[in-house]
């Protein structure tokens, strides 16, 4: 499997890495009533990221990831209705608090593996769920939390009944969360992140700081899931239970794995073309829609590992060989 | 004191029928998770399958109870055998993640299907007549079926240990779990173990899905909604041993009852925080070997 990334890799960014910030813009252009739709598919990359850095380059399996996206999602929601409309504060807090949630839980889990892991991983999602259900003076509980608006971004952007703020709102923290974590993937720390996913054992023995790695990864992540559960909270001023939901964390693996695990930019096209597919055909033939992902899925994990980056690659490598 | 107490008796004793219920359906998945080292999160779909299979066996067809379910199991373990040999094998030596999506995988697929075929509502549940009313013990009633349930799952699970203890069939399936390069350079014909243990497995989830039709309704979502509890028997208990499922199965179900009845505004939370202090504790499983 080829992967971005690595210590001796070039990393500086290719020309080719500059296509999705165009198309996002073309997209704001072409198809503004599109744009609620834009934003969400935004906050997923950016969700999809978060787990793209600890599961396609740390190697560690989670169903629990949507933890830390509802956290930061509830987060925001919370210091919107109770404290202050400023989304920035909101983004903040909710990515803050997503992210020392991640601290302390990969503290614990991360000195398991396998089986256990991903329980452990199920169960966090689980208590945070039912913490969110039962809470309902804080949370709303199974209605959700809504009802709250807020200020211009800085006191400049104003959020629009167009989506347009909220749309470009998206596209800049997803910018620099990608900036970020690129300098994180092609940096000595992304290679020992690789490392410990390809051969965990060795790694001990070259003396490398294993589980700390792995800690500051996972926190990291989590604090990027968390910014886009604020996001999403904020672009639809609302927040409900599904946010927290096991089912999110799956949807979430199917989308990073269409596109291509541990190459930044499966986490793009992954959700780009789960998400308009969903809009286009999950309201029409919601059972077919189902039966056909998880079929898309049996067949990716038994012929296309690499998903539809990894096929795009494998078509190309074809083409040079034939010329 | 009195009240106490039948609730005491009532809650310890619908906690053992869910419990031998979660035993049944996970079973299976904790001896192929020790023997193949398979992380099969579909395998509650079994357990789906059983119950729909009986469930429209008796309405539709007006099979007879005992009959229903055997054909369940028998209908369950010869599918999943089909599935072992030719998508399941094709798995063994690959990574946890492929194995993990490729089970979500077949859970989306199943859960369309039986939105499909049953429409999205719980199956309504029938009990055959002999099976229904109430017996008296001890100055307490007790629901006939659910009497039946656990006299009936405890006979399965002491045949289960009669046939992994004394069989030679179970030798070889201990030997396997213990070292399987070394049991198939003794001549052991690991491929075909598997594939029998599976069908065994998802059987016997099947006859939990269908006898526990009162107990964990039948509906598409089942696979997913119920997923977390199946797993949470394997992990607590340990993997390929029969002891630990049967222990950790008993001990949530009654938690989990205690729990829905006496601080109902919990919910499951308490279930939730015993499995992971459990797993930091022994992250193997209380009968786990450690590795």
């Amino acid at each position: 499997m080829k992967h971005a990334g690595g210590y001796i890799a070039d990393s500086r960014i290719r020309a080719i890495e500059w296509l999705p910030w165009a198309f996002a813009l073309l997209c704001y252009y072409a198809a503004p009533s599109y744009l609620s739709l834009g934003s969400y598919i935004l906050t997923m990359i950016l969700f999809a990221l978060s787990l793209d850095l600890i599961l396609g380059y740390g190697g560690i399996i989670t169903l629990g990831h949507s933890a830390y996206f509802g956290t930061g999602a509830y987060v925001a929601g919370i210091v919107a209705v109770r404290l202050t409309g400023e989304p920035l504060v909101g983004l903040l807090a909710g990515a803050l608090a997503a992210g020392v949630l991640g601290l302390v839980t990969g503290m614990i889990i991360l000195r398991t593996r396998g089986l256990a892991l991903l329980m452990l991983t199920l169960a966090i999602t689980s208590v945070c769920f039912e913490v969110a259900n039962k809470a309902t003076s804080l949370t709303g509980g199974a209605d959700g939390l809504g009802g709250f608006s807020l200020l211009p971004i800085l006191g400049l952007f104003r959020f629009d009944m167009f989506g347009k703020t909220a749309y470009l709102y998206c596209l800049a923290i997803l910018f620099a969360s990608w900036w970020l974590v690129r300098k994180l993937v092609y940096s000595p720390f992304g290679a020992s992140l690789t490392g410990v996913r390809e051969n965990n054992l060795r790694m001990h023995a070259v003396g490398a700081p294993v589980y700390q790695r792995l800690v500051a990864s996972y926190t990291i992540s989590a604090t990027l899931a968390g910014l886009a559960g604020a996001l999403l909270t904020q672009t639809t001023q609302f927040v409900g239970l599904n946010a927290l939901g096991f089912q999110l964390s799956g949807e979430l693996i199917v989308m990073l794995v269409l596109g291509g695990v541990g190459r930044i930019y499966g986490a793009f096209v992954g959700p780009l073309v789960y998400l308009v597919l969903q809009d286009y055909l999950a309201k029409r033939f919601p059972e077919y829609w189902y039966f056909g992902i998880g079929a898309m899925l049996v067949l990716v994990v038994l012929f296309a590992r690499g998903g539809i980056l990894g096929i795009i690659d494998a078509g190309i490598l074809r083409l040079r060989r034939k010329s | 004191m009195q009240d106490f107490l039948s609730s005491l008796v009532n809650v310890a004793f619908h906690g053992i029928a869910y419990g031998m219920i979660l035993y049944l359906i996970s079973v299976g998945l904790s001896v192929t998770m020790g023997l193949m080292g398979f992380a099969n999160l579909a395998h509650g779909v079994f357990a789906m399958a059983g119950g729909y299979m009986m469930l429209s066996a008796m309405s539709g067809l007006d099979v007879p109870f005992p009959l229903a379910i055997v054909g369940a199991f028998v209908a369950v373990a010869l599918a999943s055998m089909v599935l072992e040999r030719f998508l399941y094998s094709r798995l063994y030596s690959a990574g946890e993640l492929e194995q993990v999506l490729f089970t979500i995988g077949l859970i989306f697929m199943s859960v369309a299907l039986a939105r499909l075929v049953y429409g999205p509502l719980p199956q309504p549940v029938f009990i055959p007549g002999y099976l229904k009313g109430q017996i008296h013990l001890l100055g307490s009633g007790f629901p006939a079926y659910r009497v039946f349930l656990i006299v009936f799952s405890v006979a399965l699970a002491g045949l289960l240990w009669f046939g992994v203890e004394r069989t030679r069939w179970g030798a070889m399936v201990r030997a396997t779990v213990d070292y399987r390069l070394m049991a198939q350079s003794l001549g052991i014909n690991t491929a075909r173990l598997f594939t029998l243990t599976f069908g065994l497995g998802s059987g016997l989830a099947a006859l939990g899905g269908a006898l526990g039709a009162e107990i964990i309704a039948v509906q598409p979502t089942y696979p997913f909604e119920h997923l977390v509890y199946f797993l949470i028997v394997v992990a607590v208990g340990g993997l390929g041993s029969l002891r630990g499922p049967f222990v950790a199965a008993l001990l949530i179900g009654v938690f989990d009852t205690a729990c829905k009845y006496w601080v109902p505004e919990f919910g499951s939370f308490f279930i939730y925080v015993a499995t992971i202090a459990v797993l930091l504790w022994r992250p193997e499983g209380l009968f786990g070997k450690a590795t």
